[in-house]
């Protein structure tokens, strides 16, 4: 049963991927023009002059002049079959090269948020559910609606600011200077994570306030059924009935939350990376979309939604897995 | 149904009432008549609503409540602190006068960082008033008006509340014009989303099977999407010469075109529940057509969770608009939003040497907030009937 509702889901990827990289190739090709206009229009500005052969040999050489189809098959079928996401212009290197790290770490942070969202928003959620309207459950449902109202964004400046006056120092970048662009070791990796939890908080406190409602309002349907007021009669202590029973079931539909929230989490990593000036994906994907650096935004867009959306599946399987009641009709 | 005395509450209709001494209010009330006793005992959605109320009259008398014009500039108070209202000086004799007045700055140069710095200058007073005569404008676009809510009785003296930006433009007045654009995206948008929505969600509710399931997988494919990378791609690809309300269109329908799923899903949840119904069933039995049963039978059931989730759709729109126009791939000047004027404060820098700069932020937190209160408290209220 499970392996056939695991195959039937692997099969609907299918048209999903297709649909992310189709999308992802018409979005950078949208503005008139190629990215060849832009770079020969960049050289122009910079003074520097090309000649019309070069311009030639770079069209000839990515197939600018071959109709959109042909041009969308050779960039899939190199990632498919080479792993190669073409050229970016900008760089100079082959976007395979600036992309994995950056996806790498866009990843970790996203993850990294859900886990900071989850352990949060659990507490919070069976709180205010059993002490339902107490001045707590307002508190906390004030303060959760507040991080999802504050943009992202915002709160980074903010945090940025009081850092820089307060405690005089700056807290953009995931690493030290000297760890930038050092190879991976232990001292790297602590030194990311002494980074790391300011994106993490600033991207959480957006998903908390919706994971403590879910939590809430699922808790509060279970707590009035009979087999909770029959093990109270029972005499089973509060806390060990409220664990054991409602909470366990009310946790079900909390998990399945995990396939919407990686998403929003990874939106936010992208607009929070800008600001802190992560080497994350979102800074990159900008400056790729504003210059038309076509392989390297459509190999960005792709990628994190193709992730993104193996992601969803995962968590799916995973819940599927875990609860016997799911039908995998 | 119990026996209950006749009590004060119960005689609005006092003939009736002594008639039918079992029924009370609530059982004889109408559904919205229920929706709205229940909203009102959501305290925080009823404050809510009532602030999400004042700044949409804001956002539609911004001309007659800014001080000054937005565009307006001053070159010689660029980046201008805010200023104080006093209520009262100090006359010759020691006392003390009534006299609403601003204090006017004095200017430094900073020989370090080579910049001025502005000083208040307790001694220039600058008087102010209500319903102060400035330049003649339209208000709302049409009536013309000389006369604004607030400003220095001198219309050529300097009043930033709230300070001024990089050109001398007074932040207030700028902040109370982008209302118009911010909030009027959200409600645009949400027209959009629910064409979109409650189309393709009933379609896909109503008629199942193969639509059903290809609606289904759009809807999916859309949520899982990361939205923030798609905008940027999507918003990137609008001509930088395109008119100012063109882009403002072509990014509201951004928007909604990822934002009517959860619409589509509410109302396909609402139709798929409600087509097994008895009262449709006795409906089509008795001959009704398909759009009487939808119109008449099932509609007035479910707009009200409609209703609630469509308020719940603003504040994420709002959110969406601010960060594309931060980006600087949404909306740009002249067109001013509450998302272009964080454009000023792109960096740490700017926001440390003028912190008033992220005072738009507030206004996009507060009405983001209150939208969602608003919309938590509909939600609450649209099934009166539940406990």
């Amino acid at each position: 049963m499970l392996a056939r509702y695991v195959l039937r889901r692997l099969i609907y990827m299918v048209p999903t991927l297709l649909a992310i990289s189709i999308v992802s190739f018409a979005i950078v090709q949208l503005p008139p023009g190629d990215f060849l206009d832009t770079y020969i229009a960049t050289l122009e500005a910079e003074g520097g002059d090309i000649a019309h052969e070069e311009v030639e040999a770079l069209r000839q050489r990515y197939a600018l002049d071959d109709p959109i189809f042909v041009q969308y098959w050779r960039w899939v079928s190199g990632i498919v079959f080479r792993g190669d996401f073409g050229w970016s212009f900008q760089y100079q290197r082959p976007v395979a090269d600036i992309l994995w790290d950056r996806v790498g770490l866009t990843f970790v942070i996203s993850l990294a948020s859900m886990v900071l969202v989850y352990i949060v928003a659990f507490p919070i959620g069976v709180y205010s559910a059993i002490r339902k309207y107490s001045l707590g459950d307002y508190v906390f449902t004030f303060l959760g609606f507040l991080g999802l109202a504050i943009p992202n964004f915002m709160l980074a400046l903010v945090l940025m600011y009081f850092a820089l006056t307060v405690f005089g120092q700056s807290v953009g970048g995931l690493f030290s200077p000297e760890y930038a662009d050092a190879p991976w070791t232990w001292g790297k990796f602590w030194n990311l994570l002494a980074h790391l939890w300011i994106p993490v908080v600033i991207i959480g406190t957006a998903s908390t306030a919706g994971l403590i409602r879910v939590m809430r309002a699922n808790l509060l349907d279970e707590l009035n059924k009979p087999y909770v007021e029959t093990a109270r009669a029972k005499g089973v202590a509060e806390g060990t009935l409220l664990l054991r029973y409602p909470v366990r079931l009310a946790l079900n539909p909390f998990i399945s939350q995990v396939g919407w929230e990686l998403p929003a989490l990874v939106s936010g990593a992208a607009i929070t990376s800008i600001v802190l000036n992560l080497p994350t994906t979102g800074p990159v994907l900008l400056i790729a979309l504003k210059s038309q650096d076509m392989y390297l935004a459509g190999s960005f867009i792709m990628i994190l939604s193709v992730l993104t959306v193996i992601g969803t599946l995962v968590s799916d399987l995973l819940l599927a897995w875990l609860d016997p009641r799911i039908r995998y009709g | 149904m119990t026996l209950t005395h006749h009590t004060p509450d119960d005689a609005d209709t006092p003939g009736q009432a002594e008639q039918t001494p079992a029924v009370s209010r609530a059982d004889v009330a109408s559904q919205w008549q229920l929706m709205w006793w229940r909203f009102k005992r959501h305290r925080l959605a009823m404050i809510s609503a009532i602030i999400v109320l004042l700044i949409y009259l804001v956002a539609v008398f911004a001309e007659f409540l800014a001080p000054a014009p937005p565009g307006q500039t001053s070159t010689r108070h660029t980046y201008a602190p805010p200023q104080g209202i006093n209520l009262f000086v100090a006359d010759a004799e020691g006392g003390w006068r009534f006299l609403p007045h601003v204090n006017g700055y004095q200017v430094e140069i900073d020989p370090v960082a080579i910049r001025r710095t502005f000083v208040v200058d307790p001694d220039a007073v600058i008087p102010i008033g209500l319903f102060v005569r400035s330049e003649p404008y339209l208000l709302m676009g049409f009536i013309p008006m000389e006369r604004r809510l607030i400003g220095p009785v001198d219309p050529g003296d300097p009043f930033y509340l709230l300070g001024a930006d990089r050109l001398g433009r007074d932040m207030l007045s700028r902040i109370i014009h982008g209302a118009r654009v911010s909030m009027s995206i959200g409600l645009v948008g949400v027209a959009v989303s629910l064409l979109l929505g409650v189309l393709l969600g009933g379609l896909s509710g109503y008629y199942g099977g193969r639509i059903d399931d290809i609606i289904q997988r759009v809807i999916e494919f859309l949520k899982a999407i990361p939205t923030i990378p798609l905008w940027m791609g999507l918003a990137a690809a609008i001509p930088r010469d395109w008119a100012p309300l063109t882009v403002y269109f072509v990014i509201t329908v951004l928007i909604s075109l990822i934002g009517w799923t959860s619409l589509a899903r509410e109302v396909r949840g609402r139709f798929l529940s409600m087509k097994t119904e008895d009262f449709v069933a006795a409906a089509r039995l008795d001959g009704a057509g398909e759009l009487r049963i939808i119109m008449r039978h099932m509609a007035p059931s479910f707009i009200s969770h409609i209703i609630a989730t469509l308020t719940l759709a603003i504040p994420a729109m709002i959110l969406a608009e601010t960060a594309l126009s931060f980006l600087g791939i949404g909306l740009r000047p002249p067109v001013v939003s509450w998302g272009v004027l964080l454009q000023e404060a792109q960096n740490v820098r700017s926001v440390s040497t003028a912190p008033w700069l992220l005072i738009p932020g507030l206004a996009v937190v507060v009405s983001v907030l209150s939208l969602n209160f608003l919309g938590d408290g509909l939600r609450d209220a649209a099934d009166p009937y539940a406990h």
